[in-house]
């Protein structure tokens, strides 16, 4: 097979749903993942021992108590095992994509092959490069951060990045954990954490239940969402995590490392009030406000964004067809809204493009039932994001020196002069000002951070533009020659 | 005296509102986003001498390295980022530097310091065998963008006031032709005696809706930046051929690099040249062709990941050389833009020039500035008729 008729980045739920379905319907497909196996943040598998080449399948063997939703995953993978050995589908695994191009009317997709994961790369090196007349940016989301006190504390992490341990690595993060910040995913964390035998402190969540009542209608349409959380309740309380709302984490402690968190209740104008606050031992804490869609494979090929209510950008679609021709998008790049949405879209999107592509009138009643299927889940994301939306007084968790950005060590006081005293007006600015964000992560960790404290600054949402990063994974010059 | 309204906040438009503040005018900087958002934060801040054959743009460039030091010591290094790097020029081949030395002695002759050396001896790290190396302790770097508010923050010291966030879109003058009054985008408008044209790439577009066409195009160039390695290249590096591309007027793809290390321990690699009009497509295959180029000239760059690629569009005139001057047919307006790849470079110079032919009479610039002939950048050599 040379010259498939897609090319999909990210084998998450949506690229891997996209990826079935196009084959099913007789288009010919190129799946590229950084992972090791597929399945994406949903279905996410532990590295392969070092010397591995990341060619051979690794199931999700160990952390099977971790995922949810197994069967589905089999099923896609085993159509995609078909495929891949009747010809039609070719799986690039452990290969990071790191931009994207246009080439012969079509899309080229450009990778490097992942460090292994003793940290050495793969033998060989070099480039893969495969070109397809369509392109599917399936690259999920990644959770964001917000700066606080002692945030930089070793132990200090994402909440999604405690889970990635346990799933990727079958290590919790630590033996008493906090778990805090806003978002349903914060439970499936703390009851997989305590599963693994780590005692979990206490769940945070900074909103009130309450914030749901306004989308009743949105919950209703969506009762497979209610079941899950009622099942993580009776979880929460099987393992005794308490779970406290209106709560947050103003402070990490510790010298060396993270040894306690001082948690603080919200008013309600969402501001951390001073009195009552509890400090509480841990030796590891995770901090998830939600996620951020990657959004730079699309942004590179000149897809148009837009902008969420809380200020993050996500590609612009209709059906999963961009604002550029021939390249698509499915999943949390569109707006996040966990793992069945992805699912959904990721099999619209492919009826799209094969429509795009063959003319191929697909199965209408099929259509109809997954436009409904998207509309009720998006519902139920939109209503999701407002009722766990970034409090406002989350700034008052931060002091002057409090490091916004870490790779370049940028204070708080940094940006603050930059807005107050220098002509900074948007986060653009204040980042070119300031360097924040222009460090090894490229501002993956600390932009939302950044973004939400101008915003603060300025009394209005900040408007700059999506962040370009035409290299979308740090690439190897010496992987880069011999390819002209 | 009277007010002079400037379009274009990048570090020409800066230097021109700092200068013009200094000379007593009152300044209003007008820029359709905010201060270094268009080409200024899309370079890079090399200030070469070594790079310009002796003719006008480095006479030019040698008064605007003087202005630059000046600045340094007026408003602190540190805001502008200032460093006296020195640049190191490569040669492969016998034959190649050959060409390097006669070049070499035309730059000496107006002042330039070239010293012929053995390049190990400044870049411990530099591949072997290579002919020749040429030190150019002259050559300067800035940070363009800390360097564009620093001085314009200077200006407003002097009173001079930015308007930001909205464009020019239309200019008329007033019925006895003395004055000029600016539309924007957002209904407002601005009276001046004075416009500068300081709009970089879009200096021809932001020209003919003055009434005053210059034909200023933009050319494509890319940058790479790397993870943070620390001091492996000293000297802003590039090999002898880069100059060739400098002064091609070919609308494809060059690519020539010039490697140096930043303050942060990152390497910055750049910049490749092509006309492909506002084009902001990724292409990696320039992205390819410089890394093959820096790991040639720094073998240990190979397993340097890069971090980061972005482009700029330089605002790019036929012959090469900026417009700086006032315009012959519309009375009161003064270009200063089409700098190409030396913008930041040129600025300060530009600053001066404009400051000097503000209160000049109508189309009667003087005719040095500083003692640079002013004739070479003048706008009428393009001719009544301007080419598209
Ligand atoms: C830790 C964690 C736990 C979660 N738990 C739940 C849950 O319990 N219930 C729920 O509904 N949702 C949950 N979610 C959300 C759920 O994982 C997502 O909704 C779902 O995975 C989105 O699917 P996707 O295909 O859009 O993206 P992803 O699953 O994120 O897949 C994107 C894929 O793209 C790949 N990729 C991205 N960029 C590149 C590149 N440049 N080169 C190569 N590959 C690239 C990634 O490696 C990844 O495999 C969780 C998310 C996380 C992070
Ligand atoms: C890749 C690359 C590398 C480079 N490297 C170097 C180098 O090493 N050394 C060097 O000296 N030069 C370098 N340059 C060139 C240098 O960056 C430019 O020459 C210089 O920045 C031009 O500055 P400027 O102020 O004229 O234009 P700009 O910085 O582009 O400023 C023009 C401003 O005008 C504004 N504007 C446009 N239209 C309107 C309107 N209608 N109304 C209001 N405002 C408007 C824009 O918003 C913009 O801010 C490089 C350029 C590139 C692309």
């Amino acid at each position: 097979m040379t010259g498939a008729d897609v090319v999909v980045v990210g084998a998450g739920p949506a690229g891997l749903a996209c990826a079935v379905t196009a084959v099913r319907h007789g288009l010919t497909v190129d799946l590229v993942d950084a992972g090791w196996a597929v399945g994406g943040q949903y279905w996410r598998h532990p590295a392969p021992v070092e010397g591995a080449d990341g060619a051979g399948a690794v199931t999700a063997g160990e952390v099977a108590h971790l995922h949810h939703d197994l069967p589905t995953y089999r099923a896609l993978c085993s159509r995609l095992e078909e495929a891949v050995a009747a010809g039609r589908a070719r799986t690039f695994l452990g290969h990071e994509v790191w931009t994207v191009g246009r080439r012969d009317g079509g899309w080229e997709v450009a990778a490097t092959q992942r460090r292994a994961a003793g940290g050495r790369h793969a033998p060989g090196g070099g480039e893969l490069r495969v070109a397809a007349p369509a392109l599917v940016v399936a690259t999920g989301a990644y959770d964001t951060s917000l700066p606080f006190r002692g945030w930089d504390l070793p132990g200090v992490m994402t909440a999604g990045g405690l889970q990635a341990l346990l799933k990727g690595h079958a290590v919790a993060a630590g033996r008493r954990v906090a778990v805090a910040g806003s978002g349903p995913f914060l439970l499936p964390v703390a009851v997989g954490l305590a599963e693994s035998g780590a005692e979990v402190v206490g769940v945070y969540e900074a909103n009130p239940p309450t914030r749901w009542g306004r989308h009743l209608p949105a919950v209703a349409r969506n009762v497979a969402k209610l079941a899950e959380g009622a099942e993580y309740a009776a979880a929460l309380a099987r393992h005794r995590i308490p779970l406290r709302t209106g709560r947050m984490v103003v402070e990490a402690l510790g010298t060396d490392r993270v040894e306690a968190v001082t948690v603080a209740r919200l008013d309600a104008t969402g501001r951390p009030r001073p009195d009552g606050r509890t400090t509480v031992a841990v030796d590891a804490v995770g901090v998830g406000w939600g996620f951020t869609p990657v959004v730079d494979l699309a942004v590179t090929a000149g897809c148009a964004t837009t902008r969420t209510d809380d200020g993050r950008h996500v590609v612009a679609e209709t059906e999963g067809r961009t604002s550029v021709e021939g390249v698509y998008t499915a999943g949390e790049t569109t707006g996040v809204g966990g793992a069945a949405l992805a699912l959904a879209e990721g099999e619209r999107t492919a009826y799209s493009v094969l429509a795009d592509r063959t003319g191929h009138d697909p199965d209408a009643a099929r259509l109809r039932h997954l436009d409904r299927r998207i509309a009720a889940l998006r519902s139920f994301a939109a209503a999701m994001a407002q009722a766990h939306a970034v409090p406002a007084g989350w700034v008052d968790a931060t002091a002057a020196e409090t490091l916004v950005c870490r790779c370049e060590e940028v204070p708080r006081a940094a940006v603050d002069h930059a807005l107050r005293d220098r002509e900074a007006r948007d986060a653009r600015q204040v980042k070119q000002l300031t360097r924040a964000g222009m460090g090894w992560c490229q501002g993956r960790v600390c932009e939302a951070g950044c973004r939400a404290l101008v915003a603060d600054r300025i009394g209005r949402p900040d408007r700059s533009a999506a962040t370009e990063r035409l290299v979308a994974m740090p690439v190897r010059m010496r992987d880069l020659l011999g390819t002209p | 005296m009277g007010r002079v309204v400037v379009i274009g906040a990048g570090i020409v438009g800066a230097c021109c509102a700092l200068y013009a503040a200094r000379a007593g005018w009152e300044v209003v900087v007008v820029d359709r986003e905010g201060v270094a958002a268009g080409t200024s934060s899309h370079g890079e801040g090399n200030l070469l001498v070594s790079d310009k054959g002796a003719g006008p743009e480095l006479d030019l460039m040698l008064s605007s390295r003087r202005h630059w030091l000046a600045l340094g010591d007026e408003l602190g290094r540190e805001g502008l980022e200032l460093d006296e790097k020195g640049g190191l020029v490569v040669a492969a081949s016998e034959a190649a530097a050959d060409v390097w030395r006669a070049f070499a002695t035309g730059q000496r002759e107006v002042g330039v310091l070239a010293e012929e050396v053995d390049p190990v001896d400044l870049e411990p790290r530099i591949v072997d065998g290579l002919a020749v190396g040429v030190h150019y302790p002259q050559d300067l770097q800035v940070q363009p963008v800390l360097a564009s508010q620093t001085i314009l923050e200077a200006a407003t010291r002097l009173g001079a006031v930015l308007r930001s966030g909205s464009p020019v879109v239309a200019a008329q003058r007033t019925a006895s032709s003395s004055t000029w009054r600016l539309r924007l985008g957002d209904g407002t408008a601005v009276e001046a005696d004075r416009v500068v044209n300081a709009a970089g790439p879009w200096g021809g577009e932001v020209s003919a809706l003055l009434g005053g066409p210059v034909p200023v195009l933009p050319r494509r160039g890319f940058v790479l930046v790397t993870e943070p390695v620390g001091p492996i290249v000293r000297h802003k590096v590039y090999s002898a051929d880069y100059v060739d591309n400098v002064g091609s007027s070919d609308a494809g793809l060059q690519t020539s690099c010039v490697v140096e290390g930043t303050r942060g321990g990152t390497i910055l690699i750049g910049a490749s040249r092509e006309r492909v009009g506002y084009d902001r497509s990724m292409d990696p295959d320039v992205v390819r062709r410089l890394a093959a180029q820096a790991v040639a000239l720094f073998p240990v760059l190979a397993d340097v990941r890069i971090l980061r690629t972005y482009r700029g569009f330089r605002p790019y005139c036929p012959d090469h050389l900026p417009v700086i001057g006032p315009d012959p047919r519309c009375p009161g307006l003064v270009h200063a833009c089409g700098h190409e790849g030396a913008g930041v470079g040129l600025a300060p110079a530009t600053g001066a020039f404009v400051a000097a032919m503000l209160s000049a009479d109508h189309g009667r610039a003087p005719v040095e500035v500083d003692g640079v002939a002013t004739a070479p950048f003048a706008p009428g050599r393009f001719g009544e008729a301007v080419p598209a």
